[in-house]
């Protein structure tokens, strides 16, 4: 049973990075129906940020995290003003590729700045852990779960009672009639990239200290496409929910399952897809997402 | 449609359904040709590596060109068909005994079947849905490789035998080539002449608008699953190329990132033109070695893994700026020129 627990609590910890990854995505699309491909990247090089704030700059580790704000909020400016505003009303492939490609230049970024090699920022971020009988509840995962509430807080609120989150809610619905009423959507596409860039850029520090950071991270990008997949393409609390659920059941899958495969098993890189191919083929929309209706 | 210059008409059917009108057309192909062919005897042997596998990657291109540009399946799950294609060879040629120019197609025909399997769920999903079950593709892909260890070598790799052909052997770096240019001859025909068929004429109508075509009596399942058929077996087929040519099946030899490269050349060189698939896996895979010409001498200023890096942003950034200044890609543009120089007093 300690086993078992075991499992339970680490693949928490992964599924708590998937939701982290997977909400910047599900913002983004929410907003502006564009798919960010990039989200893992963008907390890869947060990640690397926090490693240069903390290690060779010993910046505190409140400034550090001030200062990872302001990178998101440039990196998100920048991707959006040079990358996406000149795709407006292009469709949907081209918005895709563009998020790939700027996946391919990040993780280029990533081993031209920092060698693409393995670095940690162990003990310079406050410790937590938190012992439940025999079981130790590794610190990512408490992180991951302070962080994503707190972000889900703020989004929660911003969305349902700011004058900003109405307008953002109204450019998911309907970009012209949001246009025709006064809205700038172009500010409020920045505005989403901002805040996704932000999350992920302050989740990939946090996450950085705990598990360190190398160019896979950005692999763990596309296994969050699954819980996204999952959860949902517009929903929130549906890219939590997956990346809890799809972090536990990779974890016991490759526990349980993988030694009974014929050479080694290595359930857990494959296992998030297998998933995702089922949630398609059965059912697109994902556990929480809005079911689109095609009109002709 | 082809443009043709004022005073050219066709005079009869065989004029009308020909591939190459003009004369110009004739000259400038016969130049290409010339100098493709003559590639063995003036260039190093780096150059001649780098055409061969341009050469491979021109004819998986030609079937993602298929698949993607004309039927718009976009599909990100191109190398991993093309792992299906390298290894069925592997398989055939070392384990099989079978002779290379009956593995060749059976690779081909098998990489189809797979891509069959997997382009399943595309009448339910389409978009964004499609290209994740593509990227779920490949990575099942890869893992079942390396779970089967037994017949796929795992993580070792499979050696294969070097190719000969009814007796002819191809042990050659220039015979090789010779192989690899006259397939990419024929898939560049076969290529076109798909798009002209009533097939490849669905393809386009799925693509431009399904509901459409599905009222005016595309079916489209049946049609979307040839589309995933025929772009897949010109992956197998230059999966097994490539296999063949380093004499090795490898996993590592078929990455992810292979199939973001070939959607880019398909944005490089345009979307949905035969040619312009050519352009585009000429355009990246030339890129690749410029980063790998450029790398070293910054490895010292920056780092050493500046070559690697570089092969991903030099690509990427090229691709980033064909979607916003040149969506239509390299053919576009130079039927532009073309169509400016045609007319050119006006």
């Amino acid at each position: 049973m300690t086993f078992f627990f075991q499992l339970f609590v680490t693949g928490l910890a992964l599924g708590m990075m998937y939701a982290l990854i997977a909400i910047g995505f599900v913002i983004i699309f929410k907003c502006s129906q564009a798919f960010n491909i990039a989200q893992g990247q963008i907390v890869m090089l947060g990640a690397y940020f926090g490693y240069t704030f903390l290690m060779p700059l010993r910046l505190p580790v409140w400034i550090a995290i001030i200062a990872s704000i302001g990178v998101g909020v440039v990196m998100g400016l920048v991707i959006e003003r040079l990358a996406l505003r000149p795709l407006l009303g292009q469709p949907a492939l081209a918005i895709v590729m563009m998020t790939i490609a700027l996946a391919g230049v990040m993780d280029g970024i990533a081993i031209m700045g920092w060698g693409g090699n393995y670095v940690t920022y162990h003990d310079v971020l406050p410790e937590l852990t938190l012992k439940l009988g025999a079981v130790s509840v590794p610190p990512s995962s408490l992180l991951g779960l302070i962080v994503s509430v707190i972000v889900v807080a703020i989004l929660m609120f911003i969305f349902r009672y700011t004058k900003i989150g109405l307008a953002m809610r109204a450019t998911a619905e309907d970009e012209q009639v949001t246009r025709s009423l006064g809205i700038k959507a172009t500010m409020v596409y920045a505005l989403v990239w901002v805040i996704a860039c932000v999350v992920g850029v302050v989740g990939g520090v946090l996450l950085g200290g705990v598990s360190g950071v190398s160019p896979p991270l950005s692999e763990i990008g596309l296994k969050a496409l699954a819980v996204v997949i999952l959860g949902g393409l517009d929903s929130i609390g549906g890219a939590i929910l997956a990346g809890v659920m799809l972090g536990i059941l990779e974890n016991l899958a490759a526990g349980y399952l993988d030694p009974l495969m014929p050479s080694g098993g290595g359930l857990a890189g494959v296992f998030p897809f297998i998933i995702m191919l089922a949630v398609l083929i059965l059912k697109p929309h994902g556990l929480f997402g809005l079911k689109r209706i095609e009109r002709v | 449609m082809i443009r043709l210059p004022s005073g050219t008409y066709a005079q009869d059917y065989g004029q009308d359904a020909a591939l190459v009108r003009t004369k110009a057309n004739w000259a400038f192909l016969a130049i290409v040709i010339v100098f493709v062919f003559t590639i063995p005897q003036w260039a190093s042997n780096s150059f001649l590596a780098l055409s061969t596998v341009i050469g491979i990657t021109i004819i998986s291109a030609h079937g993602l060109n298929i698949l993607t540009g004309n039927c718009g399946l976009v599909s990100l799950g191109h190398s991993g068909f093309m792992m299906v294609g390298g290894y069925a060879l592997a398989i055939l040629c070392a384990k099989g005994g079978l002779p290379f120019w009956l593995a060749l197609p059976i690779s081909g025909l098998m990489a189809g079947v797979v891509g069959i399997i997997f382009g399943l769920p595309s009448l339910r999903i389409k978009g964004f849905y499609l290209i994740m079950a593509t990227v779920a593709a490949y990575f099942i892909i890869h893992w079942l490789v390396l779970q089967f260890r037994s017949l796929t070598g795992g993580t070792e790799g499979l050696r294969v035998p070097s190719p000969d052909l009814f007796g002819l052997s191809l042990k050659d770096r220039a015979h090789y080539f010779y192989f690899v240019m006259v397939l990419v001859v024929i898939a560049t025909i076969v290529a076109k002449n798909i798009l002209r068929t009533r097939a490849g004429r669905a393809f386009v109508a799925i693509r431009d608008n399904d509901l459409a075509a599905e009222v005016m009596g595309v079916n489209l399942f049946s049609y979307k699953l040839q589309a995933f058929f025929i772009g897949n077996v010109f992956a197998g087929i230059a999966g097994g190329l490539s296999v063949q040519y380093y004499l090795y099946a490898n996993v590592e030899q078929f990455p992810f990132f292979d199939s973001v490269w070939l959607l880019g050349m398909l944005i490089v060189g345009g979307m949905g033109s035969v040619s312009g698939a050519i352009y585009g896996a000429i355009a990246i895979k030339l890129l690749q070695q410029l980063a790998t010409k450029i790398g070293p001498p910054l490895a010292d200023l920056v780092n050493p893994q500046a070559a690697v890096g570089l092969g991903l942003i030099l690509p990427s950034l090229a691709i980033i700026l064909f979607l916003i200044f040149a969506p239509r890609g390299i053919s576009h543009i130079w039927e532009r020129l073309r169509n400016y120089y045609q007319a050119w007093p006006f």
